[in-house]
């Protein structure tokens, strides 16, 4: 048998393939050949498999896409680097992985996309993609050369977590990055409502004395968002919703007609503000984990399809980063390792179905980032998720494949684990 | 671990002193018995008891201070332990270290409890949960969170002049409950003690969201607020609320929520006014209620030393 890295002809045979994308849910073979999947049931004329992944007992589906991950190269590499979350995004069936722009330096130039893509290539473990930043520097007032920017790779443009204060230049930017057909993904977040808050203004804020962010700071943006995207019909994407009243206008806008989509993270689906009554600074999260009802919200939200994404929202953090008062902290879970196995867990409380978690895991968020991935459809790239649905495993410092650490569910029994995955029909990843 | 078994250890002793929250009414009572013992000896000739001999103390202000310093310092001495002050405005966190390096410096020096003030709130449940098993933490004042010594104090005087039954007394607080740590002990403290009603008094600006939900009344006009009130604690109001849109003027503040006998006279007769200091006369209150006969401010901060003195001889004495 030859060396994995030269297999060329793959067969995963007796696994049960779920695509949401193609609405397939059967026990069947799958074969790859040339980096794409080929055929289903039973082999093509003449196909000898260079190697066979037996996955009897096991699920495949479509590489994972991960729409926020921040991989903290270039500009802080103490905390991660592409190279080491590349091997994370492996490990956790994560064939795609979207860096938000506000990298150091920020993603304002097709130079910094254009080395973040040859250090990934280089590292060969999952793909990367880039939001471009919508404005130079993020700062916020002249727009980016977005054109510059997507020519060099950028599937979309942002302002990440920095503010744009003002309307007028939103708009513009909204008109600009529809010239090109960009998606502008939003973080809905009123700057002076949020008035430098690290907490939901709720009752555990009150107890605490901590400096509340309240609802209306992402209520309010999301309205005014609304109101330009109406008004322009350009396309929109909500990043990390976190009330339910959010959803509700985002539900309601999509019901009308807006063009407008929108994810959440995996953490708000598990936490509420509740979780940070010790000041845990694990929990301290931009934006906020708001009230148990919120979380509820969400998951329905995600369940009916206004919410297409759920991502890991990654930010991995040197331990020094949680070590400190609640709010000196910097906000923010390692998210690669527990994306699939927590959103398995919504599977198991009933929250949501297994074929519509997968969607959300890889042809929703493929839609919002305008890729042909996320589908295993015939000739399709064989980016390919196969994870034992049954595996037990705890998730530990042992287990966890980030450079970062920093997450509440440590120790936290999980189910389900990613056996292999697979990145353009080659083998990147194998549990031993 | 939970804040209330980090301040309390397996034998319901005090280990650390954090906030009001975690305690119950039984270990509240005796923090006031033993502050009522410690009372006499800042009035003997000789105001020293060698309970903490040999012992240092370390007093971590991170944020300015002068009375609550100065009264931790008394309090420390009084028990005759060594008082180290360290000023970390001006110290090595200004260099950049970070505030564990800080702790892991002064643990190598061998000393034995930390007096806590910060601006952040939490920064005391986490230097406690940092710091080595054998040091005790006191909070002299957490961001917005907690501020317990301070409530003791007030328990204390409240109880010397009122007497025990809490369940017979009203008590008003006046004044910036958003920002205030004292406010929060305050209501914390006064609930544990079952006292018959606590209310909360300030413009709308001024009160956390679910301020109900802490163990208060909440009113917003200062007549029906203090209206029969035994106890009238008035908060100090911080200028710098006076930018941010929470308030238009001093001056308008003074008309509606200031104190002056004149509004006084809304509370019961027998009325006692308390502040936690520094007051800014002719804001939160004007000086003939300041220093007036229903005011007990000083008597507060003289009950600060030895309310300071009960907690820290029970953070030492479980060893």
């Amino acid at each position: 048998m030859p060396a994995i890295d030269t297999a060329t002809r793959i067969l995963i045979s007796s696994g049960r393939v779920i695509d949401p994308a193609t609405s397939t849910d059967a026990v069947q073979d799958v074969y790859i050949a040339d980096g794409k999947v080929i055929a289903f049931g039973n082999a093509p004329q003449g196909f000898t498999a260079d190697m066979e992944i037996n996955a009897s007992q096991r699920i495949v589906c479509p590489g994972l896409i991960d729409i926020s991950a921040r991989l903290r190269e270039p500009g802080q590499e103490q905390k991660a680097t592409i190279a080491t979350e590349s091997l994370a995004a492996a490990s956790a069936g994560i064939t795609t992985l979207c860096c938000p722009p506000d990298t150091d330096p920020v993603i304002d130039t097709p130079a910094v996309t254009e080395f973040m893509r040859l250090r990934a290539e280089a590292v060969g473990k999952t793909r990367l993609v880039t939001l471009g930043a919508l404005t130079r520097s993020l700062g916020g007032e002249q727009l980016s050369e977005m054109a510059a920017l997507q020519k060099a790779g950028c599937v979309g443009v942002s302002n990440a977590l920095k503010p744009l204060l003002n309307p007028l230049i939103l708009r513009r930017a909204l008109e600009y990055a529809a010239t090109f057909d960009l998606t502008v993904f939003l973080h809905p977040n009123d700057h002076w409502l949020a008035n430098k808050g690290c907490a939901h203004e709720g009752r555990v804020a009150t107890r605490l004395g901590l400096p509340g962010i309240p609802e209306a700071a992402e209520t309010a943006a999301v309205a005014h968002n609304l109101a330009l995207i109406e008004q322009t019909g350009i396309r929109a994407h909500f990043c990390r919703l976190t009330s339910g009243r959010a959803a509700r206008m985002v539900a309601r806008a999509q019901y009308d007609g807006a063009p407008v989509t929108a994810d959440v993270a995996i953490p708000y689906l598990y936490l509420s503000e509740i979780d940070i009554s010790d000041f845990d600074s694990q929990c301290h999260l931009i934006p906020p984990l708001r009230t148990v009802e919120d979380r509820q919200q969400l998951r329905d939200a995600l369940q009916q399809g206004t919410l297409s994404a759920i991502c890991s929202d990654h930010q991995p953090h040197e331990p020094d980063a949680k070590l400190g008062p609640f709010p000196a902290t910097a906000p923010g879970i390692s998210g690669l390792d527990t994306l699939l196995p927590l959103g398995l867990r919504l599977v198991e409380e009933h929250a949501i179905e297994l074929v519509d978690l997968i969607h959300r895991l890889t042809a929703g968020p493929a839609k919002i980032l305008g890729l042909p991935f996320g589908t295993l459809s015939i000739d399709a790239t064989a980016d390919i998720c196969i994870f034992d649905p049954a595996a037990n495993w705890q998730l530990d410092s042992s287990t966890m494949r980030s450079n970062g650490l920093n997450t509440p569910f440590m120790d936290w029994e999980m189910k389900g684990r990613v056996t292999h995955t697979l990145l353009a029909g080659k083998l990147v990843y194998t549990l031993d | 671990m939970s804040r209330h078994s980090l301040q309390i250890d397996n034998n319901g002793r005090l280990r650390h002193f954090l906030c009001i929250s975690g305690l119950n009414r039984q270990l509240m009572t005796e923090i006031l018995d033993t502050a009522e013992s410690f009372a006499g000896v800042s009035e003997q000739t000789v105001k020293k008891v060698p309970l903490l001999r040999g012992k240092t103390i370390v007093n971590l202000f991170f944020e300015a201070s002068t009375r609550t310093r100065t009264t931790f310092e008394l309090a420390a001495k009084r028990l005759s332990a060594d008082v180290l002050n360290i000023n970390i405005t001006q110290s090595s966190t200004a260099k950049g270290e970070t505030l564990l390096d800080t702790l892991r410096n002064l643990e190598a020096m061998h000393v034995d409890m930390f007096i806590v003030r910060h601006s952040e709130s939490g920064a005391a449940h986490f230097i406690a949960a940092n710091a080595a098993p054998h040091i005790s933490v006191i909070n002299a004042g957490d961001g917005s969170h907690s501020h317990p010594t301070q409530a003791m104090l007030d328990m204390f005087t409240i109880r010397r002049v009122k007497g025990p039954d809490f369940g017979a007394l009203r008590v008003a607080i006046v004044g910036d409950i958003l920002h205030s740590r004292v406010a929060r002990s305050q209501i914390h403290a006064l609930n544990l003690l079952n006292t018959g009603e606590v209310r909360i008094v300030a413009p709308k600006t001024l009160i956390p969201v679910h301020a109900g939900s802490l163990g208060a009344q909440v009113h917003h006009d200062l007549q029906t607020g203090i209206k029969d009130a035994d106890v009238v604690i008035i908060l100090r109001l911080q200028r710098e609320r006076m930018q941010g849109a929470l308030l238009p003027s001093e001056h308008e503040y003074f008309e509606l929520f200031g104190l002056t006998e004149e509004k006084l006279a809304h509370a019961s007769p027998n009325v006692t006014v308390m502040h936690p200091g520094p007051i800014n006369r002719g804001v939160e209150m004007d000086s003939d209620t300041a220093d007036g006969p229903r005011s007990v401010i000083l008597e507060q901060v003289t009950h600060g030393i030895a309310v300071r003195m009960a907690v820290m001889s029970m953070a030492m004495s479980r060893k």
